[in-house]
């Protein structure tokens, strides 16, 4: 791998204490992630690969060990710099879209975009995910699948380096999900930001370059893909 | 079943987790049951306490002076149709002579019959006792009076009775439901230091004032079903030989009004403050619960999908209105009891009954309960129906986004102009018209009784600024013990630093307009007068009209006159004239009610020789203390009064009273405010919180988020401010026109200060309500937005 690591895991565990039970939802966990791969994180539920994808995002803190985004800690680091992390350098994709249904696609996009230090144009970002015909559409005029695309236009608006995208297509069917996984694909193909999809879906696995099995809070195994699956020829 | 159901066991874990919104809510029920509770119980007490005391003290109905009349007409009285029975005595007023005051006092004396207690008019003794029957030297006196000149039973007070000094012990205090308002003769106000009322025996009081085996006083008890009128003519008939100046009722004795006035406005107060009280309250809970219940959807799914009965999952639900009522019930029960005891305790001081206690009403209670508990459950009830009325898979799934489209905002292209933040608040408020429209309302109601608890000081400072800068310009008045020819005009003039002297002559007299009637006097005055004028509430000085008659608005809308018509005038004294007068203007004054003439039209009317009965002096500073105390040693002279004085204690009496009810008002008012506005901020953020946090994920800082969620409210509050400055101004207006009373009127003004103070007081209350939420929204669960929704 001739590619620089923007993400580091090291030695990461995650306990919670919920009452008198503790729960160890990360052991351990080493792992790297590589500038402009498409990362498949699979898993399921309750395999650790949320609490992972969490702690990478700067929304949660490990237990023990390091997590290093290039050369910033951010293990060790204060709210304020996770906001800062969290505004400039990684974009979030939810399973429910989590639009802010008061404002348009448009909007909606750059609502983001205003607070980021060099972000695309909204109409942009809604071309790239094929809804430059609906930009000022709110969200309750949009389908579950153009809801998905404007929240993945929102997350990409600012160009963020990394893309965390959380069970994607859990909340839509088979072919709007497909959609939603081509426009991921050439989101990465053509601007080249780092995406981390999480999933329970094994056939998702083959459009990545590389799949990160997880369960019981360690990483099972890591697989590369010689060559990453056409959307077309995945099915669930 | 022994152990809690789970359903129970949830409903109290929420009413524990909603415990801050649910007692912001009960607060608002507390203040409401307390406002009713405490002012209507207020007035209940004081209504009590008055019949008790009338009824205690024998309280006569009908009161007649006379020059002299034989004690042996007495019987004749009492024989009179419509009269159960008559108490006769006589009544002068002394001079005191008082070392430790730089001017003479002056004294009430009554008889007391020496063979007991008067059948009428009976005093209440507070301490020493009553008169010995056969110790004519003792008095017994008025207790305000004793407390003024820190005078205790065993001291003695010297009086010039008919121009005998006489030395005078003290051997009891007393109230009295006759003088429970004692003015000294020509005086506006009581003046308890210089003032006081003196029982005394008969055996003593009579043969000094030459009225051995007479009297110059009767009071009537009438006969149940007895008709006044009748009996007063009758009265007039008989007495007209002894020189009587009309018999009166009740309604028209002084102490009576003041105190009838007093708890008319205690009525208006304790009645229209609670029902606007309920009413707010009303408005908030059905507001506040159908909002939080709203919230609740997805629980309400749950709960029907597993086979709870909507019966049930409603009967939960509604349990929070009934928690709310419950706990506002007790707190302001509770409260409500403290402050009508204290209220009452400090009207005690001020009305002086024998008995007056609070007692908290459990109708009351009942009844301010019942109505919040109505408006609760009816607020709650449509919230709790739409969500149930939902099939249960439809209310588990996350709510579809909330329909949002092109409006107004678009189409003007004024969206375009707004920063997305701005564009997120309005989209929210125009989205929702009606709510935002009664959250604000709800705001604005409390910025409204800001307005109207202030506005009584203004009303009241207005007032007594036109009075004592306006009406009343005099340095001193003086009153005569009855009225003097025109020539004392110039002994005055020639004291010493008196720079002006403006003579006055007051007639009682009684005004017919059809079959109408009202006793007065009519106060004459020089056209040219400087001293004291006529003015209207609006600050316009009517001119004393050559020819003619000026009343008060109150005086010719209870004879039912206007400008231009005629009243005929009977003089109650000397010759008993009578004459037609033409209704030259009608005031709207704010204090007292009266009639005006010019001096030398009044002399015509009268038909007799010009007199004066006082005037109205401009002395240098510097002589002022001199001029006075010389005033008050010369025997013809009554009274002298400076208005400061009268300002000071005019001042004292309203303001305190005032005071209290302000401080509960504003008391009640934050509670308003903060309930309204920390729980709109609190259901908003659960209605946006996973907005929210979805921003925060998206790299939004606690500040960027905050102003999202607090721009609504800012603009609800700051939208409601105007709102509440006119639904106060309508308030105080409706408050106003149920304040007018002989005494007093109060003007609807409000000052600007008041408007500026409602609108602070309401800002603090919503940056306080934002502060208490804002460590909610900084502690955002980030993580659950990436999850499902629960």
């Amino acid at each position: 791998m001739t590619k620089e690591a923007i993400v580091q895991v090291h030695d990461l565990s995650k306990v919670y204490e919920m009452g008198e039970v503790r729960v160890e939802a990360l052991r351990s966990v080493d792992l790297s992630i590589y500038e402009g791969e498409m990362m498949v994180l699979l898993g399921a539920s309750g395999s650790g690969k949320s609490t992972l994808l969490n702690i990478i995002g700067g929304l949660d803190r490990a237990t023990s060990g390091t997590v290093r985004y290039r050369d910033r800690d951010l293990t060790s680091a204060d709210d304020k710099t996770l906001t800062l992390y969290r505004r400039s350098s990684v974009g979030f994709v939810f399973q429910f879209y989590n639009l802010i249904p008061s404002l348009t696609a448009r909007e909606n996009v750059s609502l983001v975009s205003d607070i980021a230090p060099d972000p695309m144009p909204a109409d942009v970002a809604l071309e790239l995910v094929g809804l430059q015909d609906r930009l000022d559409h709110f969200p309750a005029q949009l389908s579950g699948g153009e809801q998905q695309r404007v929240a993945i236009a929102r997350a990409v608006a600012k160009q963020p380096e990394l893309l965390l995208c959380d069970e994607p297509t859990g909340a839509l069917d088979a072919e709007t999900g497909k959609l939603v996984l081509r426009v991921l694909d050439k989101v990465n193909r053509e601007t080249g930001i780092t995406m981390a999809i999480i999933t329970h879906n094994v056939a998702i696995a083959a459009i990545g370059d590389r799949v990160v099995r997880m369960s019981s809070g360690e990483i099972h195994y890591i697989e590369e893909n010689a060559v990453r699956a056409s959307i077309d020829d995945v099915e669930w | 079943m022994s152990s809690l159901r789970s359903l129970d066991r949830k409903m109290l874990r929420e009413l524990w987790r909603l415990r801050g919104q649910l007692v912001s809510i009960g607060l608002v029920v507390a203040s409401a049951v307390a406002m009713v509770v405490t002012m209507r119980g207020t007035y209940e007490a004081l209504f009590a306490a008055r019949a008790d005391y009338y009824q205690q003290s024998r309280f006569a109905d009908v009161w007649a002076t006379v020059e002299r009349a034989p004690e042996s007409i007495a019987s004749d009285l009492r024989d009179m149709a419509g009269v159960s029975s008559v108490s006769t005595r006589v009544s002068t007023y002394a001079t005191l002579d008082l070392p430790w005051l730089d001017a003479p006092g002056m004294g009430l004396f009554l008889s007391i019959p020496d063979d007991g207690r008067p059948v009428l008019n009976d005093l209440h003794i507070t301490s020493g006792r009553y008169l010995a029957p056969d110790r004519s030297q003792e008095v017994v006196v008025s207790e305000a009076f004793l407390t003024a000149n820190d005078l205790v039973v065993g001291d003695t007070v010297r009086a010039v009775l008919n121009g005998r000094l006489q030395e005078l012990i003290v051997v009891g205090g007393a109230i009295s439901a006759e003088h429970s308002y004692s003015v000294p003769p020509g005086a506006l106000y009581p003046d308890d230091e210089r003032y006081g009322v003196f029982w005394i025996s008969r055996s003593l009081l009579g043969p000094v004032s030459d009225l051995e085996d007479a009297f110059n006083d009767v009071a009537l008890k009438l006969a149940s079903g007895a008709n006044p009128d009748a009996v007063i003519a009758e009265l007039d008939r008989l007495l007209e030989p002894y020189g009587g100046t009309g018999a009166y009722v009740r309604e028209d004795q002084l102490s009576f009004k003041i105190l009838d006035d007093e708890l008319e406005s205690n009525r208006t107060m304790g009645t229209a403050m609670p029902v606007v009280f309920l009413g707010v309250a009303a408005f908030l809970m059905n507001l506040v619960l159908s909002r939080l219940i709203a919230t609740q959807r997805n629980e309400i799914g749950t709960l029907k999908a597993f086979g709870y009965t909507d019966r049930e999952v409603a009967r939960h639900f509604l349990s929070y209105a009934v928690v709310a009522v419950g706990l506002g019930t007790v707190v302001g029960s509770l409260g409500g009891a403290w402050a009508g005891g204290a209220m009452v305790e400090l009207y005690g001081d001020y009305f002086k009954f024998p008995v007056l206690e609070y007692e908290l009403s459990w109708t009351l209670v009942a009844i301010a309960a019942g109505v919040s508990l109505v408006s609760a459950v009816a607020g709650s009830w449509s919230a709790v129906r739409k969500a149930v009325s939902l099939p249960p898979a439809e209310a588990m799934r996350p709510e579809p986004p909330a329909r949002f489209s092109e409006g107004w905002m678009e189409r003007s292209g004024l969206g375009d102009r707004l920063p997305n933040a701005a564009r997120f608040v309005l989209r929210n408020m125009t989205r929702r018209p009606l709510r935002a429209l009664m959250s604000s309302f709800g705001i604005a109601f409390s910025v409204a009784i800001l307005v109207v608890g202030m506005f009584m000081f203004d009303g009241v400072e207005l007032m007594m600024e036109l009075q004592f800068s306006i009406v009343q310009r005099e340095d001193l008045a003086v009153s005569f013990n009855q009225p003097v020819g025109r020539e004392a005009e110039l002994e005055l003039a020639r004291l010493d630093g008196v720079t002006r002297v403006e003579p006055y002559h007051a007639v009682p007299v009684r005004f017919r307009a059809g079959h109408r009637e009202r006793e007065l006097a009519i106060t004459g005055l020089r056209s040219d007068s400087e001293l004291r004028k006529v003015v209207s509430e609006d600050g316009l000085i009517h001119p004393i009209p050559l020819e003619g008659i000026v009343l008060s608005r109150l005086v010719a809308e209870r004879l039912h006159l206007s400008t231009g018509d005629d009243v005929d005038v009977e003089m109650l004294v000397g010759e008993r004239a009578e004459g037609v007068v033409q209704v030259a203007g009608i005031v709207d004054d704010l204090m007292g009610i009266g009639a005006y003439m010019e001096l030398d039209a009044l002399g015509r009317l009268t038909r007799q020789a010009p007199e004066i009965s006082g005037a109205y002096l401009l002395v240098n500073e510097d002589d002022r203390a001199r001029v006075n105390g010389e005033l008050k040693r010369t025997p013809a002279v009554a009274s002298v009064v400076s208005p400061d004085m009268a300002l000071e204690s005019f001042e004292e009496q309203l303001e305190e009273s005032l005071l209290i009810g302000v401080f509960f008002l504003l008391g009640f008012a934050g509670v308003i405010s903060v309930a309204v506005i920390y729980n709109g901020t609190r259901i908003a953020l659960s209605e946006r919180g996973r907005e929210l946090a979805s921003l925060r994920v998206l790299g939004f800082t606690r500040p960027e988020v905050a102003r999202l969620l607090f721009g609504e409210q800012a603009i609800l509050t700051l939208a409601a401010i105007p709102m509440g400055w006119a639904l106060g101004y309508v308030l105080a207006a409706a408050l106003a026109a149920s304040f007018q009373s002989e005494t007093y009127r109060i003007p609807t003004v409000v000052s600007s200060t008041t408007y500026l103070v409602a609108a602070v007081v309401t800002i603090a209350s919503a940056l306080a309500s934002g502060m208490l939420v804002r460590r909610r929204l900084d502690h955002l669960d980030l993580i659950s937005v990436l999850k499902t929704r629960e």
